[in-house]
């Protein structure tokens, strides 16, 4: 805790800091970048400043795991910066607090920037009602990376494109590689995979405008029983990511042919996959349950977000379109592997056509957000605890999701007190 | 001195007191009591973003509590933890005491420096080393199991054997620090005892029960008391090594604290654990004092 006050304290001071310096006629813009891309987004700034005279960026870079806890507490103490690179499931969050600055006028007079030219599904999750939050900058989701040599000695040239199928392909995998070794790793650690399933049947996760649980529905117990049934047929071990020391050694070793993950892994699997087995390894959208509209994944990545108290929003607008530009997002892509949000990036670079991006191009057009509700981590985080009890603790599915409700309703009432509140003519929710 | 009650110098007093009680009462009570208004509350990010989205709850974030079966798991781990790993962390510290400072061992300043290591040295690079003596298939553990005839186990993927794999590494990593009190409570007792237990024809084993233990009394007091206050407030052990997991086997109330706190933003929740791990540490406190008092007339 004393660490937390600390780090909190530290961050009021710098970020106090950047805001003095704004003064005679340079503009000073602050950017706040998380991981990785906190730090790449440096190397873009010098080109930045070199067109846009008169503006300084002061880039501060944090870790993601310190990202929202600091956040948070910028907010409280109006320590906000101008502008920061934020993970789009926490957009529902920040603008629930009233932090950030509807971008819709913007963009509307804006030639660099245009929905059109974005993946529907990714623009999306900047929405909150017709609002816009953010723009997005990189994007991300879940694809299937497998083996393409162990999908062929069971008798499949490729990936089969509906559940069935899949699961068909699972099984003669099993018989082929025999006890010890899985079709699939699903860690159970991970909500992503179950949510996904429940988007592919149409599950809306919550119901009531994110009032209340939906996963006690048919319609999620559907997916539900699908993901349980891989574990109980024994397709799919039961471990989380903590009882596999190294995923990619057991990749290569074969111990399971199918992963789903996400882009982040394109990189990690060209650094640590031995050279003989470059070739064998390949991606794939994942399958649905009923052919390809429905074979939808998620919708993640970062955006760019405006503060609402920021001082400086024309220019710090004018980072946000500069970093849009098809060209910066290239060299973001170049510098750290993330997939560009804009599609005319992809088109220009002719990207989409390397076999192992191919299937992110296809996927990124059938993509779905999670709900946009503050509590949305929480929940997700849910979801895959009671996964876990039923796959390892041995309890009834159907009681397990009935629980998994009652905890989410739970979770929500919060939610639907300031709801009704707000219905009730008290302007609450956004200040 | 004795009767001046409203006299100038209960004056002067206050006034010397006065910088350490405002620094208390500002540092301390002020935190403290705020935090147990929190726990009344459902304070949270609704509440950051608008002051009036608070609901005073009275006593409905402990009664939420006390139905919440993660909760109760959270109490169960952390009693397993002080229960087991506490006797334990004692039990390797005393012995190790009476090991370095034993006439016949050579070589003491190493041996204390050896075992005192693990205390100082950070539990995030720990946690590497162990993750890899626990690992399943590879792990240095299983493999010397494996030459006994007992089959692998995992250590940090099996609910059952989790807690006893963090048991383990808190007790390497703390009976140091405990060690080296002993040790200078060892080297108080005064050598005449053992030489007068020694003439009445007391061997090593009555020396050591009759006259180490009395004499080292009030120091494991201390060790165990101190010890119980720490493994209650076990966080980072499990933190760095499990996350809490498999199936919630080694979420402790700090950890669980620290969730819904700072994770997940709910104070009000958060702030009521608080209290009931303090409530239960206040207890474990006044129970040895209890235990003491009657052993010791």
């Amino acid at each position: 805790m004393v660490n937390a006050t600390a780090m909190a304290a530290l961050g009021l001071t710098l970020a106090g800091c950047t805001g003095s310096t704004a003064s005679n006629r340079t503009t000073t813009v602050s950017f706040w970048g998380m991981g990785r891309e906190g730090e790449v987004v440096q190397q873009l700034v010098p080109e930045f400043e070199r067109q846009n005279p008169g503006v300084r960026v002061h880039v501060q870079q944090f870790p993601f795991s310190a990202a929202h806890e600091k956040l948070l507490t910028a907010f409280v103490g109006d320590a906000t910066p101008d502008l920061a690179q934020l993970g789009n499931s926490w957009i529902a969050e920040l603008a629930a607090l009233g932090a950030l600055e509807p971008l819709n006028p913007w963009v509307s007079h804006s030639e660099v920037i245009d929905s059109a030219g974005y993946f529907r599904g990714i623009w999306d999750t900047n929405l909150i009602g017709d609002t816009l939050f953010g723009v997005p900058w990189y994007v991300d989701t879940r694809v299937i990376f497998y083996r393409k040599d162990i999908l062929a000695n069971a008798g499949f040239s490729e990936m089969p494109s509906t559940w069935s199928g899949w699961e068909r392909a699972m099984q003669a995998i099993q018989r082929q590689v025999g006890s010890g070794r899985y079709a699939i790793f699903l860690p159970t650690n991970e909500w992503a995979q179950p949510l996904i399933l429940g988007l592919q049947v149409g599950s809306p996760l919550l119901r009531d405008g994110g009032r209340y649980g939906a996963f006690s529905d048919p319609t999620f117990e559907r997916a539900f029983g699908f993901y349980l049934r891989l574990f109980r047929t024994g397709l799919a071990p039961p471990l989380g990511n903590n009882d596999i020391a190294n995923a990619y050694q057991e990749f290569a070793r074969g111990r399971f042919a199918m992963w789903i993950t996400g882009p982040w892994n394109l990189g990690e699997f060209r650094r640590r996959l031995p050279p003989q087995l470059q070739k064998l390894w390949a991606t794939a959208p994942l399958p649905g349950p009923s052919g390809d509209s429905s074979a939808v994944s998620l919708a993640g990545g970062s955006s760019l977000v405006l503060f609402r108290r920021s001082q400086q929003k024309p220019a710090a607008w004018r980072l946000v379109e500069f970093l849009s530009r098809p060209e910066q997002q290239l060299r973001v892509y170049q510098l750290t592997g993330d997939l560009p949000a804009s599609t005319a990036a992809w088109r220009e670079s002719a990207l989409a056509d390397s076999a192992q991006m191919h299937a992110f191009w296809v996927q990124l057009h059938r993509v779905k957000p999670l709900p946009k509700v503050p509590e949305v981590e929480l929940i997700a985080t849910k979801v895959y605890q009671y996964a876990e009890q039923v796959i390892r603790g041995g309890q009834r599915p159907e009681a397990a999701l009935a629980e998994l409700d009652r905890d989410v309703n739970r979770i929500l009432e919060k939610r639907r007190w300031v709801l009704s509140r707000v219905s009730s003519g008290r302007e609450v929710l956004v200040r | 001195m004795s009767r001046s009650s409203g006299g100038p110098e209960t004056g002067a007093a206050w006034l010397f007191l006065a910088p350490a009680l405002i620094l208390i009462g500002v540092f301390f009570f002020l935190p403290v009591g705020a935090s147990l208004l929190l726990s009344f509350t459902d304070f949270d990010i609704y509440t950051i973003a608008h002051w009036q989205n608070v609901r005073f709850l009275g006593l409905r974030n402990y009664i939420e509590l006390a139905q919440n079966a993660t909760f109760w798991l959270a109490v169960r781990n952390t009693f397993y933890f002080v229960l087991v790993g506490g006797p334990l962390t004692l039990g390797a510290s005393l012995a190790a005491a009476l090991l370095v400072n034993s006439r016949l061992v050579r070589f003491k300043p190493f041996f204390r420096a050896v075992y005192f290591a693990p205390f100082v040295t950070t539990l995030v690079a720990v946690a590497i080393v162990w993750r890899s003596l626990y690992h399943p298939e590879y792990g240095l553990i299983n493999y010397g199991l494996g030459l006994l005839g007992v089959g692998p186990i995992n250590w940090l993927g099996d609910p059952l054997f989790a807690m006893p794999a963090i048991i383990l590494l808190a007790v390497w990593k703390n009976f140091g620090y405990n060690m080296l009190i002993l040790i200078a409570g060892l080297q108080a007792i005064p050598e005449e005892l053992y030489e007068a237990a020694y003439l009445d024809g007391a061997g090593a084993w009555r020396q050591f029960r009759h006259v180490t233990l009395p004499m080292l009394g009030p120091t494991l007091v201390f060790v165990g008391l101190i010890t119980m206050i720490g493994f209650f407030q076990v966080f980072a052990e499990p933190y760095v090594m499990t996350q809490g997991g498999p199936l919630r086997s080694t979420t402790s109330m700090v950890l669980l604290m620290y969730e819904e706190g700072f994770r997940w933003w709910r104070m009000g929740n958060a702030a009521a654990i608080a209290f009931v791990l303090f409530g239960l540490i206040l207890g474990g406190m006044l129970l040895q004092r209890r235990l003491q008092r009657e052993r010791v007339p």
